[in-house]
């Protein structure tokens, strides 16, 4: 008998994960954010049911301040693979204006993400939420569970997780109540690019290097898609060879400069470069600790 | 010029990759007591493995609090949450990962704080390794020996016991040597010999770094390999120590009428298509007509593959029930005695009733009698009627039907579960079942089914008869079947011609190991030729050829039946 290799331990631990969450909620639900780590979660679901469809939908907040490139990418693969597909906005708090430079990053995540996402959820009445996130994304996230419990206002209490042994999942809750479900919580950023690339898996074309439009300020890159960037005086958008990292809304995911435009180079570049994904999304560095803040409110 | 200069940078992904795809995974736990210096061993070795990225680095340097002198404060890079950084002390499990040119680990780093024993099984559960710290100034504490057990309980197959901060005796070998002799003398009590775990004894100072990732400069004395040649070097156990097949179904696949797949984890042993199955709890017996998977049908699924089976014959099965290998059976009760460590404020309660979550399914249970309890200093049984949160007891636990399990020792898929309190849905006790209790209504019911051990065994029965339970369809040539019979009678076989049998008594012949000649309207299972005794001579070598009738020669050598 063969070894298994990491990548496959890890595909069977989280398929296994996912055929739990589908057999033991009423209405579960996949948040698809369109980034790489969703990607992979979309082919672990396909796998998990196969030759079946996929037995819940796909969820995506759109703060409508995604990039281009991404909604293009939603709207075709999901199609292509025969997902259902769900999009909810806070269109109330688009109306009134919101933005990063109006609001600060923090109410703008609050109110596009957090507030759409549990607003979201209610309106679909989901009892189960999927997600990719990974614990060795950022140190908070290194305690959450793999099914990790949600009051009745979707609020994370970090100090009263339910114990998690083995692979016995407690799907338990009460009405109103509800879990969040991170399959990918054991991968890291390099098993989700290595998984990309064995698997051959469809990803959006930001995360490849080219010619784009920025505004360069110090070492940051700054994306120009919306209106509403405010420059500097004298200030002009450069074309820069650059890529980004990590997906999130464009006036707040900083790119990084790159030539890597195939996987190969995106898996080299990670070898040699070590800086962890999230530098470049300017909201994690609001406070210390913010990440765990955002969560205990709702955000994912 | 440009293709020059990119040939020179082509990174070959493709040795990369066949490189890292050879890497296996080893996940362990660290156990320590508080100030043991655990933060500071893991904040090591992710630092010198260079797993930090540097802006954590920075962000851990320019960190608020900050609790002790020196340039890098290790243990703040593993203490997540800001309850813990205002306390100072880690209070929840936190994943960690990391990997080398050999092996890539996930670290379950568990709090060493008195009352927080349910989170070092938590972080036990599911650990290959287990690192257990002991601060060379003070030796064998209480708390040491607690971690020993709790780690041993929850069958982690390999201890590394860290002897740290050896730099605050001198780097003294008499210090290391004391505390060896005295912790081995206590775990080769404490763990019978035959799940003992492999131990190794380690001097080591996380805070310095001698032995942790490379030799220690300061213990010449001591010639064997760091912690992290250890890690990367010790083999893993994937595995459960059972190899028995065992295929709990987590759900059933039916996209249209054609297919009727059931989805699962091979969470021991390993499938072919062929094989004979025994699907639980109705005991009806099958073979697997193929493995599906996304990426193509397999030839074989090993553990801890997920996958999805089809039969041969439609069976009803359905969500927590199980499909196990036809020749080593599980155990099959519904009174059982498992080790339980409680994790609720809320203790134990006799005269309530809870649910059992075992493989994929969930069942009410009650807690007949707490057997005894494990007290947690002396680690000597004491009666008790409840558990309260942190403590250890064997309870006697009845579940409202049967459930089908191997003990904990021998398969931790199948031999663990956990308690949940159906009011407030909190997980409240982990469980490893020890034995069944055979109740005798039980006994009675379970006439008909082959699968206790002191009744015959399949294995008994193959051995003997030299066929396991099987039928086989002749269609309407009763004169065919009576010919067959005779022919297999006069071997030695246990076989029976059946007509139109109902399908309970068909399951009950082929639990018993009979292999049934069944005439009926059904269409034969070979197309025989038309003269009857030719026919017989057919049927007999098919079932040579197919190995329904197994050689003698078959029988012997291994354990491979």
């Amino acid at each position: 008998m063969s070894q298994l290799g990491h990548l496959r331990l890890l595909e069977a631990e989280s398929i296994h994960i996912l055929r739990e969450v589908a057999s033991e909620f009423q209405r579960p639900v996949m948040l698809y954010s369109i980034g790489k780590d969703s990607s992979v979660l979309l082919r672990l679901a396909q796998k998990a049911f196969h030759p079946a469809p996929i037995p819940f939908p796909l969820l995506h907040i759109d703060t409508t301040y995604k990039f281009r490139e991404m909604i293009e990418f939603r709207d075709q693969y999901t199609a292509e693979i025969g997902a259902k597909l769900i999009v909810y906005t806070n269109r109330e708090a688009i109306d009134d204006g919101a933005t990063p430079f109006r609001l600060g990053t923090q109410r703008c995540c609050g109110l596009l993400k957090t507030k759409a996402l549990l607003d979201g959820l209610r309106q679909g009445g989901f009892d189960a939420a999927i997600g990719g996130a990974r614990r060795d994304e950022e140190k908070s996230r290194a305690k959450e569970r793999i099914f990790s419990f949600r009051d009745d206002k979707g609020q994370w209490d970090p100090k009263n997780q339910r114990p998690e042994l083995w692979n016995l999942f407690n799907s338990r809750v009460h009405s109103g109540e509800s879990l969040r479900v991170f399959p990918l919580s054991n991968w890291t950023e390099m098993d989700v690019w290595q998984y990309i690339h064995a698997e051959k898996i469809p990803i959006v074309p930001l995360y490849f290097a080219k010619e784009r439009e920025m505004l360069a300020r110090g070492d940051s890159l700054i994306p120009v898609e919306q209106p509403f960037i405010p420059m500097l005086p004298g200030e002009k958008p450069l074309m820069v060879r650059c890529r980004m990292r990590s997906l999130g809304c464009s006036p707040c995911t900083g790119a990084i400069r790159s030539d890597a435009d195939t996987l190969p180079k995106i898996i080299e570049e990670l070898v040699s470069f070590r800086r962890s994904e999230r530098e470049n999304r300017v909201i994690d560095h609001d406070q210390e600790g913010s990440m765990e803040i955002k969560k205990r409110e709702g955000y994912f | 010029m440009a293709a020059v200069a990119d040939r020179r940078s082509v990174f070959d992904i493709e040795d990369f990759l066949a490189q890292e795809q050879a890497k296996d995974l080893l996940r362990f736990t660290t156990a320590g007591s508080v100030d043991d210096g655990k933060s500071t061993l893991i904040g090591r070795l992710l630092y010198d493995s260079q797993s930090i990225y540097e802006d954590q680095l920075t962000a851990v340097t320019k960190a608020t609090v900050n609790r002790s002198a020196g340039p890098i404060d290790f243990s703040l890079l593993t203490d997540g949450l800001r309850a813990e950084r205002e306390q100072g002390i880690t209070i929840d499990v936190a994943y960690r990962y990391f990997a080398t040119a050999r092996r890539k680990f996930i670290i379950a780093d568990t709090p060493g704080h008195e009352q927080y024993t349910r989170n070092m099984a938590t972080g036990a559960s599911t650990a290959d390794l287990a690192v257990i710290l002991i601060d060379a100034r003070n030796g064998v504490l209480p708390q040491s020996r607690r971690h020993a057990y709790i780690t041993s309980l929850l069958g982690i197959p390999n201890f590394v016991i860290a002897v740290n901060k050896m730099d605050a005796v001198g780097y003294d070998e008499s210090v290391f040597r004391a505390i060896e002799t005295e912790f081995r003398g206590f775990l080769t009590q404490l763990i019978a010999q035959q799940t003992a775990p492999y131990m190794y004894f380690l001097p080591m100072s996380a805070l310095e770094g001698d032995n942790v990732v490379r030799p220690s400069r300061n213990m010449s004395w001591f010639a064997g390999p760091s912690l992290l040649e250890f890690l990367e070097t010790v083999p893993v156990h994937h595995r459960a120590r059972s190899t028995a097949f065992r295929f709990p179904v987590q759900r059933v696949i039916r996209p249209n009428q054609d297919f009727r797949g059931y989805a699962g984890q091979v969470v021991s042993g390993a499938i072919r298509p062929g094989d004979s199955v025994l699907a639980l709890p109705s005991g009806r017996r099958s073979h697997v007509k193929s493995i599906e998977t996304f990426d193509g049908p397999l030839e074989e699924a090993v553990a801890p593959m997920s996958v999805t089976l089809t039969l041969e014959d439609e069976l009803d099965i359905s969500r927590g029930d199980m499909l196990a290998s036809a020749q080593k059976t599980p155990e099959v009760a519904r009174q059982f005695d498992a080790s339980v460590v409680w994790l609720n404020e809320q203790p134990l309660d006799l005269s309530r009733r809870y649910l059992v979550k075992h493989t994929a399914q969930t069942i009410p249970a009650e807690v007949k009698a707490v057997r005894h309890r494990v007290n947690i200093k002396t680690l000597q049984h004491e009666p008790a009627d409840q558990l309260e949160m942190n403590a250890i007891g064997v309870l006697r636990i009845e579940t409202s039907r049967p459930i089908y399990f191997d003990p904990y020792q021998q398969n931790r898929a199948t031999g663990s579960l956990i308690l949940i309190d159906p009011e407030t849905n909190a997980t409240v006790g982990a469980g490893m079942i020890l034995a069944p209790v055979i109740l005798e209504r039980d006994r009675l019911r379970a006439a008909a089914l082959d699968l206790k051990h002191e009744r015959v065994t399949p294995v008994e029965r193959i051995v003997r008869y030299r066929h396991g339970g099987e039928t086989v369809s002749l269609g309407d040539r009763k004169s065919v079947a009576w010919l067959v019979e005779r022919r297999l009678f006069d071997r030695g076989c246990s076989v029976a011609v059946v007509e139109r049998p109902s399908a309970e008594t068909l399951a009950a012949l082929e639990h018993a190991g009979v292999l049934v000649l069944l005439v009926s309207d059904k269409a034969p299972d070979w197309s025989l030729p038309a003269d009857d005794a030719e026919a017989a001579i057919f049927v007999v070598s098919t079932l040579e050829k197919t190995e329904i009738l197994l050689r003698k020669e078959s029988l012997t050598g291994g354990e491979g039946i």
